[in-house]
């Protein structure tokens, strides 16, 4: 019996640990900033950039509306201007023509200087200057803007705290005394000390190993959960964009949207070749990424626990509709299936009786992992667990088809919208080109 | 008359001369640095600009300082002056370039994420790029210190400070018993002065530049 328990103990232990530390780096998060500024909006008008010398412009024309408080990804190519147009929102390279709208305000002529310090940047190799403590670099912003030595103190604090770094260990640290990821983390710190609604992130993860890699990207869903800024990002990682993104815009040459929409709608209906030979081999697959096993229906299944007679477990199982009944431990979790037979031929001891669980899943994770266990599984199944590893239901093959199948259905019927509305837009914009181009060659008539 | 006892009864002139050796070549090495970093900053950012300063110092210092010398006494006559226009032009080289260089050297995308976090041109020179480039322009103003304590003694040739003196006098007396030691003397307190000057610029190394980018 006791080899039971370490089964569903991982699985438990870990996920309350974890939530109560996000808990509580919550409540300091609002605590201190309880005025935090969340995301502003976004707009890109026409906007373009021709370098002198070649014929064609390294951006050509990009409209785009980004909301408050989303995470956009731009994911292209090398070389398709995404990274141009990132630093055209901060103007750090100027926009040949075209505007920038932050929150509304045009942006497109003021001043560069007082612009970027209203919007965070975060680059590829963090970009923290090595002759700076982790404390400096990360009060440069508070400090150019005013703030009081006291308040960017605290703020430091606050920041380290924020990325998952202890302040008191690395507050005195040069950049070179860290690791790749926590170089990364004290330049996100960096970007978003001053409070700033809108922050860039131009591949800040490229430089690092996929394992950190990962355990960055967890950490940025989890800051932007609380944050609610508006990111964009740009990466030339696709599954990093589907992992990430609220919306996708899949650029192709010359910054051209080939698509922009949700990552379902993306995985589920590229708009052309272009894009699906983007979103690779196993689009389906990684659409199991992004949904959890709480989103789709979860069955209930009958159940006996160890402490019932052994009377009412032959009941249970002779009249039942399944032939099978899952026997759970003193606390609730899985510990056992039991078929009917199994009883009758381990006479009547429940310990020598039915086939340990070996996998569980909780409701956070994601088809893919419920898939994974319900392929292992030998009998095509896998109970699901809530707080503590106790049993809250089961995930079969049968279910999991049918909510991948209308999953599936419903993000064609959104993209399929979408993809009209932005061939409208496009149809719009040569519309306008060519009425441009007359009344051009009017004027010169 | 040996050397030693040559020492103990001249010690008070050639501590003046030490002392007036070590003042003209610190004097002019403030003015070169704060030139030669300019000359830097101004230069670094063009091609043709940063080559064009890095020639023409270099050309300087393809003078020999004795013939530079000889020059400038028709201009500026003799003592003081030449010696510390000669000094510092001479200084410049090593400085002009290493700030160059180092400005150059400076990685690309720190310059960007100063631009990119909002730091204006003068915050970014002064907070970034400069503390940055100080431990190549260091060296320079080191090797340019060694330089000058040599060419600092031709400057005697015109009526200038230090202890040049101490071996124009020797040269010019040769055979005469203390000729040897003069120019001993000489050549000896502008080696000790040159390692204490080096010694004091490891110190300013140690102080200045940031244990972040310390090698």
């Amino acid at each position: 019996m006791p080899d039971s328990v370490p089964d569903s103990v991982p699985d438990s232990e870990p996920e309350s640990v974890s939530e109560t530390a996000t808990a509580t780096s919550t409540a300091t998060a609002t605590a201190s900033t309880a005025k935090a500024t969340t995301g502003a909006t976004i707009e890109l008008e026409n906007l373009t950039k021709r370098y002198p010398g070649s014929p064609n412009p390294a951006v050509d024309e990009v409209n785009m509306e980004i909301k408050a408080g989303e995470l956009v990804i731009f994911v292209g190519p090398s070389g398709c201007g995404k990274s141009t147009t990132l630093k055209m929102i901060n103007r750090l390279i100027e926009p040949t023509s075209g505007r920038i709208r932050i929150n509304g305000e045009d942006v497109t002529d003021m001043d560069p200087v007082k612009l970027r310090r209203k919007v965070g940047y975060a680059i590829q190799s963090s970009g923290l200057f090595p002759h700076m403590t982790v404390a400096q670099n990360i009060a440069l912003v508070p400090k150019m803007v005013g703030w009081s030595k006291s308040k960017i103190k605290s703020r430091v604090e606050e920041m380290l705290d924020l990325v998952g770094l202890d302040p008191g260990e690395f507050r005195g640290r040069y950049p070179r005394q860290l690791s790749g990821g926590q170089q990364q983390r004290v330049g996100v710190a960096r970007a978003l000390a001053a409070d700033p609604p809108v922050l860039l992130m131009d591949e800040p993860f490229g430089a690092v190993d996929p394992i950190t890699r990962d355990h960055l990207q967890d950490e940025l869903i989890r800051l932007q959960h609380e944050l609610h800024k508006t990111i964009v990002f740009v990466t030339h990682d696709f599954d990093e964009a589907i992992k990430l993104g609220d919306r996708i815009a899949v650029l192709r040459e010359r910054s051209h949207i080939a698509q922009f929409d949700t990552p379902e709608a993306i995985l589920t209906n590229p708009a052309d070749d272009f894009v699906s030979g983007f979103v690779g081999a196993g689009a389906a697959l990684k659409r199991l990424n992004l949904t959890r096993v709480r989103d789709v229906e979860v069955r209930d299944y009958p159940t006996v626990t160890v402490d019932d007679p052994l009377q009412d477990i032959f009941n249970k199982l002779r009249s039942g509709n399944t032939n099978e009944i899952l026997l759970l431990d003193k606390r609730g979790r899985p510990y056992k299936w039991l078929r009917r037979g199994d009883l009758m031929r381990a006479r009547g001891s429940l310990a020598r009786a039915g086939t340990l669980v070996h996998d569980t899943v909780t409701r956070d994770a994601t088809l893919r992992d419920a898939l994974e266990a319900v392929l292992t599984d030998n009998a095509g199944r896998v109970a699901v667990t809530g707080r503590r590893g106790a049993y809250e239901g089961v995930v079969d093959m049968e279910t999991l088809m049918n909510s991948v199948h209308e999953l599936l259905e419903a993000d064609r019927l959104d993209a399929v919208e979408h993809q009209h509305e932005l061939e409208e837009q496009r149809a719009e914009h040569t519309h306008r080109e060519q009425e441009g181009a007359d009344t051009g060659g009017e004027e010169r008539a | 008359m040996n050397f030693w006892d040559y020492l103990g009864n001249r010690h008070q002139q050639l501590l003046t001369d030490a002392y007036q050796h070590a003042s003209a070549v610190f004097q002019c090495m403030v003015v070169a640095t704060v030139l030669g970093v300019i000359i830097g900053i101004v230069t670094y950012r063009s091609d043709w600009a940063g080559s064009l300063a890095t020639t023409t110092t270099s050309t300087i210092l393809t003078v020999p300082s004795l013939a530079m010398i000889g020059l400038l006494i028709p201009i500026v006559g003799l003592g003081v002056a030449p010696t510390v226009i000669a000094l510092t032009l001479y200084g410049l080289l090593p400085i002009v370039r290493n700030s160059i260089v180092g400005l150059r050297g400076v990685d690309p995308s720190l310059v960007d994420a100063a631009k990119g976090i909002g730091m204006s041109r003068v915050a970014r020179l002064f907070r970034v790029e400069l503390p940055l480039a100080w431990p190549p322009i260091l060296t320079g103003i080191r090797v340019s210190t060694q330089m000058l304590m040599g060419i600092a003694a031709i400057a005697a040739y015109a009526s200038g400070p230090g202890l040049g003196n101490e071996i124009f006098r020797g040269i010019a007396s040769l055979g005469s018993k203390n000729a040897l030691n003069q120019v001993l003397a000489g050549t000896l307190g502008i080696i000790v002065l040159a390692l204490l000057f080096d010694a004091a610029y490891v110190l300013i190394g140690r102080l200045t530049i940031p244990r972040g980018i310390r090698a």
